[in-house]
């Protein structure tokens, strides 16, 4: 890896530096390098939302993004939201809805869920189950992730 | 039995394993590191069907960051076995070719794996693999599973001389008389098209080298049979392996396999002494984690002017791809219990045939089988409703078997625990007003609107499963399936439940907690499961086939009773009771009518560890049991579909508007899980009937192997779900339970195809087969409305494909294939397959209870089984 290069990035409030190769995917920065395992592969085309972090307060598919170009940003994943001793209004809406079975798909839906609540604290059925259209869960036919969506926009998600 | 108490069960309890899933702490296999691990891609091929010349690696072994590569000769000679398909029925030979984990001489589909290259970067070892050069002589490919059957077909494998994998029949009753004594007669031929599993986690395989031993880390649903048939083809004793199955990120049967990747990743990690790991890209599962469904249903329904059913025939030809995987020659023959739905059907003659193409093998996907059973039987039901100008759900109640017939013993000679088909049926009308529809509806199509509604009853068979009928002697399966547990008590009094199933999303850590809970006095929160893991707890069958709750439960179940009874002699010899005085009663156990006089689990846990003087030295010391648990039936959960779906008759796309479901999976242990399975079966049915195909092209190149181009619903494209449930307990297990996690899915196609049937209806529109694309509906409209002459027919992806039910295979969907009839048996009815090809010839056979021998004991004496056929 002659070519390496230097990358900075904040994760989850914490400055972390690395020397990567520059076709390095961020999901993979997340997960092989700072052991940041929350956050999945599920399809490597984009399509099922399993890696999507927050970069620079955005959700994004982290598969789609190279480590390089979250330089200089701040990015949070699934273990920057909450801790099982406090969690996030939307982990603890998973929770209590039923949102979840697998759990493969959950750590990209709730940052996506948590991105639509921020730029719509109050959406309807309809506008949940499109905004959640990037993500892909196979095991509950989405009728639990929605509710648990609508909850926690009901308790209000910012804090 | 003492379950009093604590009364857990039938409690939607928040799952125990949600903290750790919520928050990014769950352990799946790729996020498992080992020190010094090395990672593993695979070359495959780009041919569907072609020799192999000469396989280059230097280009390989050349970059620094290669440890090592190897071909399917260079490992010829670590495999003692190859991998197994363990379907060996009594009488009938299967064609099943040798099958290693990397191919030597030729490849059979595209993805077949030939080379594997190992090194010490996720990214650098895809590099190499691009590295190796392979000379392929490609060869014809097979692909239609009709012509595939035709004379002079290439062929997939030519030393069997045939694609015909094998034949295999059942019957029960007198099909030509029952035929004969129809006033109509209707037939129809139904494709049930090729699916992929696609959960969101792709397999993954980690192989450990420790000492003399090796440890498998897999996403799998079945560690033990892995372990099982591991050993054997590594030729090393199953003490030296272990099998571990972390987090695993759902299933739906794709992970109910044993893989060439798990064998590879432990002959390398065992050659090069340093853990090796594999993750699956989705291109790999697609093209390389099996398939589900592929078949061609030849239905045919024989029934009395007044609905009365006579008759019911099956030709069923299963497209099982170029290999026999795990089950993958089972699966099209695993609905046949329930093969004639929830209704009384004097006569059911059953024959399946499988074919040989250039595809990956087909096998267990959600509902293996029992979906495509429900599709045709549902949809033919519709057809004869027409026929008979009788409302379909008339005609259904005036063939269900009632209430009061269970146990009921089908013309098959299974035996139905319990049901009350009309209950759900009732009940789904309470939530589901047709009168009100159909004004509605008839508004709407004044509008110009087109909506119709579906329905489905129906009826599966799971908790596979009783061993002595499907284990070698019954049906023919090598393998049993009985279910383990053991509970633990720790000597404060917490527990620890090792189950032998392995579940991966259904929410068993919860549901067992409950049960054991239950039973033992004491909080589910106590009580650990431990599951997926071959070196802790005893042997067990895996999670599949809707088996965990019904067959693992009750296991749970009863090894929680073993340990209540010993607590109770324990509580007994110290409380001076006698132990069939003691009740369990508010977490304790006390001597009925003193509720003074009692112990907690604590306090008898700690008696047991740490032996008071006065306990009798005949009771052991420790408090932990097991069960080993076989159940005497199948059991038969049922229920009753609605779907309402609009067409937009301009552009051919279907929506659906609404779903109600009523199922009955027997009392509800957690109702919210229930409803969970509920709606993602339901959802995996919608992805069938509208949205996913795996297609491959007329030279077997597969064209859907992302999920760009294989397309599985979105939450937008699932309608909120409206459930319900009834509770008719099963006799076969004391929990009284069903299974329900592929309920939906069994249940759904045919109530959405039916809807879509019925919106169209007014435009002449008859038949489409499955997915119900907007293509697809345009087509049939065209066709309906008189339109589109010959020609080759467009298809999804623009041009003309050899997937059957499509455009090459001359039975497009829009085709009504029926042949209905007034005069009675089988008229337009193709020849029985006559076994010339030298497989069993089941279809020769007269009809009735002589084509086989009685089964000993599970199927009764006049009953058929799997045909001894004419095998030379």
């Amino acid at each position: 890896m002659s070519d390496a290069v230097g990358v900075r990035v904040t994760v989850n409030g914490e400055a972390r530096e690395a020397l990567v190769e520059p076709r390095l995917l961020l999901v993979h920065f997340l997960r092989d390098h700072l052991g940041l395992t929350g956050t999945h592969v599920g399809c490597d085309t984009t399509n099922c939302g399993a890696c999507t972090v927050h970069l620079d307060g955005e959700a994004v598919k982290s598969c789609t993004v190279l480590a390089v170009q979250a330089g200089g940003s701040e990015v949070t994943t699934i273990e920057g939201m909450g801790s099982e001793s406090d969690l996030h209004p939307l982990q603890e809406a998973f929770w209590s809805e039923h949102g979840l079975q697998c759990g493969f798909c959950t750590p990209g839906m709730i940052m996506a869920a948590a991105d639509l609540l921020a730029r719509n604290p109050d959406p309807s059925e309809e506008e949940v189950r499109h905004g959640l259209e990037g993500n892909l869960c196979r095991c509950t036919g989405y009728q639990n992730i929605v509710k648990a969506v609508m909850a926690a926009a009901g308790s209000g998600v910012a804090r | 039995m003492s379950t009093d108490g604590n009364g857990y069960v039938g409690r939607s309890m928040k799952r125990k394993e949600d903290p750790r899933m919520i928050t990014g702490e769950a352990r799946y296999v790729d996020d498992i590191t080992l020190p010094g691990m090395l990672h593993a891609a695979i070359v495959r091929s780009p041919e569907a069907h072609a020799a192999i010349v000469s396989i280059d690696v230097s280009g390989a072994e050349a970059r620094d960051d290669v440890v090592a590569v190897f071909t399917g000769e260079d490992l010829a000679e670590s495999f003692k076995g190859g991998l197994p398909m363990v379907w060996d029925p009594p009488g009938v030979d299967i064609n099943t070719p040798d099958h290693w984990p990397l191919k030597r001489g030729e490849v059979k589909h595209v993805g077949d794996p030939v080379a594997v290259v190992v090194g010490t970067d996720r990214y650098s070892v895809v590099d190499a693999a691009e590295r190796v050069v392979v000379d392929y002589d490609p060869k014809p490919a097979v692909v239609d599973p009709e012509k595939a059957l035709e004379d002079g077909s290439p062929l997939v494998w030519e030393q069997f001389r045939t694609n015909r994998t094998h034949e295999w029949g059942l019957s029960g009753g007198d099909i030509e008389a029952g035929l004969a004594e129809a006033d109509v007669v209707v037939e129809r031929r139904l494709v049930n098209h090729r699916i992929a599993g696609a959960p969101i986690e792709p397999r993954g395989s980690i192989g450990e080298p420790r000492g003399d031993s090796l440890t498998l880390y897999s996403s799998t649903q079945i560690p033990h049979i892995a372990r099982y048939v591991l050993s054997g083809m590594l030729g090393i004793p199953e003490d030296k392996l272990r099998v571990v199955a972390p987090d695993v990120g759902g299933g739906f049967g794709s992970k109910l396999q044993v893989y060439a990747e798990e064998a590879l990743v432990l002959v390398l990690a065992k050659r090069l002494g340093r853990p090796v790991k594999w993750t699956e890209s989705r291109t790999e599962h697609m093209t390389n984690s099996h398939h589900g469904r592929d078949q061609i249903n030849h239905i045919t329904l024989g029934a009395k002017r007044d609905g009365t059913l006579t008759a019911c025939r099956a030709k069923i030809i299963a497209d099982l791809g170029a290999y026999q995987q795990l089950l993958t020659a089972f699966i099209p023959e695993l609905g046949f219990p329930v093969m004639g739905g929830c209704y009384k059907i004097p006569a059911i003659d059953l024959h399946f045939e499988g074919v040989f193409t250039n595809k990956f093998a087909t096998d267990a996907v959600r509902g293996a089988g029992r979906p495509e059973a429900t599709y045709w039987i549902e949809l033919t039901m519709d057809v004869l409703a027409r026929k008979l100008d009788m409302d379909p759900l008339e005609l259904r109640r005036r063939n269900f078997i009632g209430k009061d017939e269970f146990p009921y013993t089908t013309a098959l000679g299974i035996t139905y625990d319990s049901g009350d088909y009309q209950g759900t049926l009732d009940r789904l009308l309470e939530h589901f007003d047709r009168d009100a529809f159909r004004s509605e509806q008839d508004q709407l199509r004044e509008q110009g609107i087109y909506r119709g509604v579906g329905f489905s009853t129906w009826v599966e068979v799971c908790g596979l499963g009783p061993s002595r009928a499907v284990g070698p002697q019954g049906v023919g399966l090598q393998a049993a399936f009985w279910e383990s547990a053991m509970v633990r008590i720790h000597p404060s009094g917490s527990a620890t439940v090792f189950t032998g199933t392995s579940p991966h999303g259904q929410g068993l850590d919860t549901s067992f907690a409950q049960i054991a809970a239950d039973r033992l006095g004491i909080d589910p929160e106590n009580v650990d499961v431990i599951h997926g893991d071959t070196d802790q707890g005893p042997f067990g069958w895996g999670t599949y086939g809707s088996r965990s709750l019904s067959v693992g439960g009750e296991a749970v179940a009863r090894a929680a009773e073993k340990v209540q009874e010993k607590a109770k002699r324990i509580c007994a010899a110290l409380l001076e009771a006698a132990p069939e005085d003691l009740e369990l009663v508010d977490g304790k156990l006390q001597v009925r009518g003193s509720p003074d006089k009692g112990m907690t689990m604590a306090e008898i846990a700690g008696a047991a560890h740490i032996p008071p003087q006065e306990l009798p030295a005949d009771i052991e010391p420790g408090l932990e049991e097991t069960a080993f648990y076989d159940p005497e039936n199948f059991v038969f959960p049922f229920g009753a579909h609605a779907c309402v779906a609009e067409v937009d008759v301009e552009t051919g796309k279907v929506s659906l508007v609404r779903y109600v479901s009523v199922d009955d999976c027997g009392p509800a242990v957690n109702p919210m899980l229930i409803d969970g399975q509920i709606h993602g079966g339901i959802a995996h049915a919608i992805g069938q009937a509208l949205y996913e195909q795996v297609v491959y092209d007329a030279d077997g190149q597969l064209v859907t192997s992302s999920f760009v181009d294989y397309a599985l619903p979105t939450a937008a494209e699932i309608p909120h779900m409206e459930t319900d449930r009834t509770e008719t307990p099963s006799p076969v297990n004391s929990l009284g339970v069903k299974g329900v996690g592929e309920a939906g899915t069994i249940a759904a196609t045919p109530a959405i195809t039916a809807a879509v049937l019925d919106a169209l209806g007014p435009l002449g529109v008859t038949w489409i087969d499955m997915p119900l694309t907007p293509m697809r509906v345009r087509q049939a409209i065209e066709e309906a409305q008189g339109g589109e002459g010959g020609g080759p027919r467009a298809t999804e992806q623009g041009r003309e494909v050899g997937e059957h039910g499509q455009g090459a295979a001359g039975s497009g969907p829009a085709r009504p294939t029926d042949a209905d009839s007034e005069q009675g048996p089988g008229s337009g009815q193709a020849a029985p397959g006559d076994g010339g090809a030298g497989q069993g010839a089941a279809g020769s056979r007269p009809a009735g209870s002589e084509g086989g021998d009685a089964a000993e004991g599970f199927f009764g004496g006049s009953r058929t089984r799997p045909d001894k056929g004419g095998a030379p």
